[in-house]
């Protein structure tokens, strides 16, 4: 059996029974109360007993787990404190979860990104919750005067079979809490385990299908005001003056005055994106009047000259030059042309040059992706109250942490005089790593002096940036006269971000690989997006090589194995970052999941896979054209992200991937004219709605019993190429630009 | 500003406003029933539905004047304890992933099957068109859809 440093510090010990000593519970705020899951058997007990920052143990048994990381719709409030509760051998029934407050001392990396929580928390997690069962099965030995060795643990209960003794945690719980912490645990082997791998209910799901206040949206305080903000209509342009006079009088205006969100001089971290940091912020006592008032000041903007913005990447210091102008469509296509014929050599294999010489066929394609909007349903908001050196904020966020450093950079207070409480996320995506608006709120409420909550409108945020970048790759492909693959040229870009990555699959199954990449300085504003840049490097790659596939007059998903088994049995280069057998394993299980080969009269199919955040899936679309309008019929997904914790929240996320890049796919996009993002509401920016999707989706899991890997977003990019592919069997064409429903209709 | 007589989810509520705000305001700011979501503001998303004498309505798009002597129900009201047949099976489905939007989509399922207690998934297309959910849980919304007509 594995052990495992217990690595629980002393302090967070120590800080855990001062408050377990003071005989109370936590007085829960307002939002973040306890949650009962809604398997919850018994009363709240009289006395909680920390045994580590994860863990409380009530004198009655019943137990709360904390879930340290942001919640958006991945499930991870259930599964990270299922984890939890596996090692501590509680009976689920039995568990409270409750959302963690930003806790630097006893959490670490409380972050919604990267589909890495689970990864990085696994062992820690476990480990947090075989400390607490060993300290209560010493409790127990020491109470009875029997060897620790000879007590077992079960649903939370300790038990001593010779004696027959058997009693529930909370009867030892105070003794297992003034115990010394042990310097090592043992962790259950997978084979142990009893609740991971086992499907359990959404901790929240009641109070989302009741419409409790739950959401940051939703968080209230008394004498709290309601604040929006105006920013420019247009990237390339900022506040020059404005005129509030006529505004200040409307009914419910508490005040309207600039704001400045961060300071010019200001070094910005990797997530301190924003161009609009002048703002105009309107505060009054209700959000229908503050919206009234918003439309009556009257704002002079002007043109934004180019500026240095002082960067500080992850320690490394630095600047880039933001232009000034107002951006349209095809002035960026023009510099990105550019751009391509200037790349920098990324990665380079064998003689690509000379590959493409002797070839008998070479395939050339370019492919597009437009800018998008995140469009989380929730919108952008934040509670805060600065009260002279204390500060108090809730509310959605994916990266409280470093968002934390930022505030107390801004405010000029310490962030041991901070507080944040994670509210739910009514989705992230990415967006709400960039929290410039808990910034905003905070300064807001700094200078009315009062607890305020900033509300976004939906065009306030579809308008704010933090786009996905603009992209475009174009590909080459060598076939000899064999039809073998022995030449491949990668030459990719974007506005403002590059998306390859250079290392990735093909790379290794070619003898001849070549990538190139440059990068458009841009002043509309970017950042992460579900599976940022493996989003369009899997759609523009696998769309790709289905065509390589169809030239080689060879089928498209043996093609691909034929490549994998190539960079398994002979890698080509070195730092392939990718494992073929796992990349092998989906496709075959998606092969034999999808009778491949023998589809339907009347349906056409398209496969794609991809790996990236450690996981690998495998897709395959069906779909009919009825009437010009795409049917997709069917997507099945083989997915390889090691061992499950919820298997049936794990499908829920895989079906949510799928429909998102459906959509996206065919209908997503920020366009721009002179600066100005077009879409500002969902009447023009598409989203796609229940008669789109899938009319069935199943998804499939690679049993394998490794750690667990990413799930979050590994099953986003590869769906794109999937619906490509399979819209080239029905129509004949290739789809070459995102989104693809616009050329369906001509 | 003006005094309104409301009746939300079977209750009498007053409520001093200005005429055109819109219910869905009066209700989150004014009567602290936050479970009816602002998503859009233009009725596009259907985040903020309820039901105007028993029919899906978006709330952002309904001002209070008009809300007087009409029975208004809420996802707060729509059930005592959370046992409407519709809420049932968003818990058996486990359908949320961020659940944002899944109260507009109980209140619009909720209507349908009222309306309709055996639709066709055209039906259940047609009634759902106007509710957006961004992380894409539209299958098993239809499933629970499904799931609850044969319990209504």
């Amino acid at each position: 059996m594995p052990t495992q440093n217990s690595n629980l510090s002393r302090r967070s010990f120590l800080k855990a029974s001062a408050l377990a000593g003071g005989g109370l519970m936590l007085s829960f705020s307002w939002l973040a109360g306890c949650k009962p899951s809604p398997e919850k058997l018994k009363t709240l007990p009289k006395e909680w007993f920390h045994m580590n920052g994860y863990i409380r143990i009530g004198d009655n048994g019943l137990i709360t787990i904390m879930s340290p990381n942001p919640e958006g719709g991945q499930n991870i409030k259930t599964s990270m404190p299922m984890i939890v509760a596996e090692e501590l051998d509680a009976d689920w029934k039995d568990v409270m979860v409750e959302q963690a407050p930003l806790d630097t001392e006893n959490f670490t990396r409380q972050f919604l990104g990267g589909s890495q929580a689970i990864r990085i928390g696994w062992t820690p997690l476990r480990t947090a919750g075989a400390t607490a069962r060993n300290l209560l099965i010493q409790a127990a030995a020491q109470t009875w005067n029997v060897p620790a060795s000879e007590i077992k643990t079960e649903k939370g209960f300790l038990i001593y079979q010779p004696g027959n003794l058997k009693i529930h945690y909370g009867e030892v719980a105070s003794l297992a809490a003034s115990l010394p912490i042990p310097e090592e645990v043992t962790l259950k082997t997978p084979n142990e385990f009893t609740l991971i791998g086992t499907s359990r209910k959404n901790v929240d799901v009641p109070k989302i299908i009741t419409g409790k206040p739950l959401f940051g949206i939703d968080y209230k305080k008394e004498g709290m005001k309601i604040a929006m903000i105006i920013h420019p209509p247009a990237f390339g342009m900022k506040v020059k003056s404005f005129d509030a006079a006529n505004a200040k009088q409307m009914p419910g205006i508490v005040d309207i005055f600039q704001i400045k969100s961060l300071q010019d001089d200001y070094k910005r971290t990797f997530f301190d994106t924003t161009q609009f940091t002048d703002l105009i912020a309107v505060v009054g006592n209700s959000t229908w009047e503050v919206m009234n008032a918003k439309k009556a000041v009257e704002v002079e903007y002007e043109l934004l000259e180019s500026y240095e913005e002082i960067r500080d990447m992850f320690g490394r210091a630095g600047s880039r030059t933001v232009p000034g102008g107002l951006e349209s469509l095809d002035s960026q296509l023009l510099k990105m042309q550019e751009a391509a014929q200037n790349a920098t050599v990324q990665r380079k294999d064998g003689d690509p040059e000379a590959a493409f010489k002797k070839a008998a066929k070479v395939i050339e394609q370019t492919y597009t992706a437009p800018f998008l909007a995140h469009n989380c349903m929730e919108p952008m908001n934040f509670f805060a109250h600065v009260n002279g050196e204390k500060v108090y904020c809730a509310g959605p966020l994916q990266k409280p942490e470093l968002t934390e450093q930022a505030l107390s950079s801004r405010l000029g207070i310490p962030i041991e005089n901070i507080e944040i409480e994670i509210t739910r996320l009514g989705g992230g995506y990415g967006r709400r790593s960039y929290a410039h608006w808990l910034i905003e709120a905070a300064v807001i409420s700094q200078k009315v002096n009062a607890p305020i909550k900033l509300i976004y409108s939906r065009e306030d945020d579809m308008t704010a940036g933090i786009y996905r970048s603009r992209y475009q790759i174009t590909y080459r492909a060598a076939l000899d006269e064999n039809n073998e693959l022995i030449g491949f040229h990668i030459n990719g870009g974007g506005l403002p971000e590059n998306p390859l990555h250079a290392n990735r699959f093909p790379a290794g199954s070619v003898d001849n690989y070549l990538v190139e990449g440059w990068e458009v300085p841009s002043n509309v504003t970017t950042g992460s997006f579900r599976a940022p840049r493996s989003n369009f490097n899997a759609s523009a790659e696998q769309s790709f090589l289905d065509e390589v596939a169809e030239a080689a007059g060879k089928d498209p998903l043996e093609f691909r194995i034929e490549l994998l088994k190539k960079a398994k049995a002979n890698p080509v280069g070195e730092n392939n970052d990718y494992d073929p057998d796992r990349y092998l394993g989906v496709l075959e299980l998606v092969k034999t999941k999808s009778n491949w080969g023998k589809q339907e009269n009347g349906i056409s199919r398209g496969v794609s896979a991809y790996f990236c955040h450690n996981s690998y899936a495998a897709q395959v679309l069906d779909l009919k054209i009825e009437n010009g309008v795409v049917a997709v019929q069917k997507v099945i997904s083989a997915v390889d992200c090691g061992i499950l914790i919820n298997p049936d929240a794990a499908k829920n996320l895989c079906e949510g991937a799928v429909v998102d890049g459906i959509g996206t796919a065919l209908f997503g996009e920020q366009t721009f004219e002179q600066g100005v993002p077009t879409n500002k509401n969902f009447d023009t920016y598409r989203m796609i709605r229940m008669k789109e999707a899938p009319a069935s989706i199943e998804t499939y899991f690679v049993e394998n019993g490794l750690d667990p890997s990413g799930l979050g977003e590994p099953a986003y990019p590869p769906i794109f190429a999937a619906l490509a592919n399979a819209l080239y069997k029905a129509t004949g064409k290739r789809y070459y630009d995102q989104p693809y429903a616009p050329q369906l209709s001509t | 500003m003006a005094i309104f007589n409301l009746s939300i989810n079977g209750q009498n509520k007053q409520v001093d406003v200005d005429p055109n705000t819109p219910m869905l305001w009066v209700l989150r700011d004014h009567l602290d029933l936050v479970g009816t979501k602002f998503g859009c503001g233009i009725a596009q998303c259907g985040a903020c539905t309820i039901h105007f004498d028993g029919t899906a309505t978006r709330s952002c798009q309904l001002p209070v004047s008009a809300a007087e002597g009409a029975e208004i129900t809420t996802i707060e009201g729509i059930s005592e304890k959370g046992d409407h047949p519709v809420q049932k099976a968003w818990l058996e489905h486990d359908v949320p992933q961020c659940g944002y939007c899944q109260a507009g989509q109980i209140m619009s399922a909720a209507a349908l099957l009222k309306d309709n207690p055996s639709p066709s998934d055209e039906d259940i297309d047609n009634a759902m068109n106007g509710n957006i959910c961004r992380c894409g849980t539209y299958t098993r919304i239809k499933a629970a859809i499904k799931t609850a007509s044969q319990n209504i």
